[in-house]
């Protein structure tokens, strides 16, 4: 689904990225994971293509992100950052609606809205959707961001740490949602998460990041084990077998 | 793909079907809303024009000679509806470009070099020199160096490595600054005949247009706000932040740097016509967003042109005909823009 070939960033003599060459596969939940400053976050931005690239290239269903028109990109990706700020007051709906902008242009049709309200009952915010975003918690509005990246009907769905800020339960919540975005919708969801158990438990694949090198890829069961993971992050990890599954400790 | 979507689960605290709907105005309350207010201000837009036209005209209505004098007064009609059409969407667009309620163009560097143009011309050339700068020729001229000037500063830094909007507003103001004290310096080594003419015409009036620019004026400023207002709808997406806007796929940077060129015609046309005006943006953009409650440009653009018709309009005719000093409307304007930021600011706490 998403092909990464030698994609290079440099930012000082000694602080690169990549070469990165990596294979998303169509479906399921893509984790990337590593310590601070591995690129996780850089490389998630260049793939939708938020920041340029000095080498390489990437390609999304086919799609030469470099090359292919923005407009045409948005109909294939969806990526959220982790910060947004808006100098514009919206309601929940109203930042819903512009997901569907890559297909109406703006001008929303019938079906628009219908995908609207179906994005919004899907994250639960049917209640809330007329209230403006600057009235919600942050996990609501974190929920709003993805409801319009949902809306935007995509089949590749990037997010940087969509856990941000979110506590226990609605960190939880959240990773069930893009679990379901999966199954239910069939969409490809790559996403940037900090903490590795939560990586272990709701993704289908890990990446897992060191100094802007791609080092180990494969399932949940072949990453988070005691000595990938002490490798990535440089601090004694332990993996040890939970009651809901494997549990990295390292605190 | 959409159909792969689960069916909606019955909604949940939504009153009819009918409600659920996205978009700048999503309920029938505020479509119904944003119409009586456009009507409200047509209306008062059009008493505005009534009384400059009409009040105080010595003539009785109705016969040929009051119909000559108000056939003059349509000229100062025509330059209020330009400017606040300049300045309104000139202020509401380069506000969202730069993801800032409270800048106006005017910081940008327009206002100083009109004023450091206008200051070189008399001090170079004397009395004589006024009467140089003006003329359809200059005025063209006039807009040409500003829009130029503009285009290069915003060109050289969004195309350049240092692509950064706050390097460019940070570069703008750096050189307004300069070009205003330069400005200045050159004021002090005027004569006070030379610095009396120069100053009426540094103050923004309507009495300072000339009824001829108005031919290349309506055309340039219809054809950058016509523009502003067909891509409306790009602008509700750049109002969301660079990363929103490019994941929904506007190239940020190019529709940016084609806002911000129409925004400097809008305001070169403005300032050459009548001078600086640097809070009257401001204040039409901001009472335009307050009154519409929405974001989307195709409801505040109009609204804030309106506004603009009518604060101009009406501090014209309360300066003609309450103050009879009808050349200094902008000091009006600025006054109370300038009040009504401040009381703004501090009731609110934000833009």
């Amino acid at each position: 689904m998403i092909t990464l070939s030698s994609v290079t960033k440099r930012y000082a003599s000694d602080v690169a990225i990549g070469p990165v060459d990596l294979e998303v596969p169509a479906g399921g939940i893509t984790a990337l994971i590593g310590p601070n400053g591995a690129g996780k976050s850089t490389l998630l931005t260049i793939v939708g293509r938020l920041l340029g690239m000095d080498a390489g290239a990437v390609e999304i269903a086919g799609l030469d992100v470099a090359r292919t028109r923005s407009a045409d990109l948005a109909r294939v990706v969806a990526v959220l950052r982790q910060e947004n700020h808006l100098v514009t007051r919206l309601t929940v709906r109203q930042l819903v609606g512009f997901g569907r902008f890559p297909h109406s242009r703006g001008r929303l049709t019938a079906h628009d809205e219908e995908v609207v309200s179906r994005s919004v009952d899907f994250l639960d915010l049917g209640a809330l959707e007329g209230r403006y975003l600057d009235e919600l918690s942050g996990g609501q509005r974190q929920r709003a961001y993805v409801a319009m990246v949902l809306a935007q009907d995509t089949e590749v769905v990037l997010l940087d740490e969509p856990l941000n800020n979110l506590d226990m339960a609605h960190s939880v919540q959240m990773m069930q949602l893009l679990r379901r975005m999966t199954t239910e919708l069939g969409r490809t969801v790559v996403v940037v998460l900090h903490d590795v158990n939560f990586a272990g438990h709701y993704a289908d694949h890990v990446v897992a990041l060191k100094d802007g090198l791609v080092r180990y890829t494969g399932t949940p069961a072949e990453v988070i084990r005691a000595e990938v993971l002490t490798d990535v992050f440089d601090t004694p990890v332990d993996v040890v077998d939970g009651p809901r599954g494997r549990l990295a400790v390292y605190y | 793909m959409a159909e792969a979507l689960r069916p909606a689960r019955p909604p949940v605290g939504v009153s009819g079907a009918d409600e659920r709907r996205s978009g700048a105005l999503p309920t029938t309350r505020d479509r119904r809303r944003y119409v009586v207010l456009v009507g409200a201000l047509a209306v008062a837009a059009v008493l505005v024009a009534a009384a400059m036209v009409g009040w105080d005209n010595p003539m009785p209505v109705g016969s040929e000679g009051f119909w000559r004098i108000a056939e003059l007064r349509v000229t100062s009609l025509v330059v209020v509806v330009v400017v606040a059409f300049c300045q309104a969407l000139g202020t509401v667009a380069f506000q969202t470009v730069t993801a800032n309620r409270i800048l106006t163009p005017s910081i940008m560097g327009f206002e100083a070099l009109y004023r450091l143009v206008q200051t070189a011309a008399v001090s170079v050339l004397g009395v004589a020199g006024l009467a140089l700068v003006q003329g359809v020729g200059q005025y063209v001229l006039q807009v040409v160096l500003m829009v130029a000037f503009a285009g290069l500063l915003y060109g050289w830094l969004f195309t350049g490595r240092l692509a950064n909007l706050h390097v460019m507003l940070l570069v703008g103001i750096v050189l307004g600054g300069g070009m205003g004290a330069l400005a200045s310096y050159l004021q002090r080594l005027l004569s006070p005949t030379e610095f009396d003419l120069l100053t009426a015409r540094l103050i923004g009036s309507v009495a300072n247009a000339d009824a001829t620019y108005l031919g290349v004026a309506v055309p340039l400023a219809a054809a950058a706000g016509g523009v502003l207002w067909w891509r409306a709808r790009d602008l509700d997406v750049l109002a969301l932040g660079r990363d929103v806007a490019v994941g929904l796929g506007v190239d940020h940077r190019r529709r940016s740097l084609v806002v911000l060129l129409l925004v400097s015609v809008l305001m070169a046309v403005s300032t050459s016509l009548v001078g600086p005006m640097t809070f009257f943006g401001f204040l039409t953009a901001m009472i335009a967003y307050q009154v519409t409650g929405t974001y989307g440009h195709r409801q505040v653009l109009p609204v804030a042109w309106l506004v603009g018709v009518v604060v101009l309009g009406g501090a014209y005719v309360v300066l003609k005909h309450v103050f009879y000093a009808a050349g200094s409307v902008g000091v009006l304007v600025e006054v109370v823009g300038g009040t009504f930021f401040l009381v703004h600011l501090l009731r609110k706490g934000r833009l």
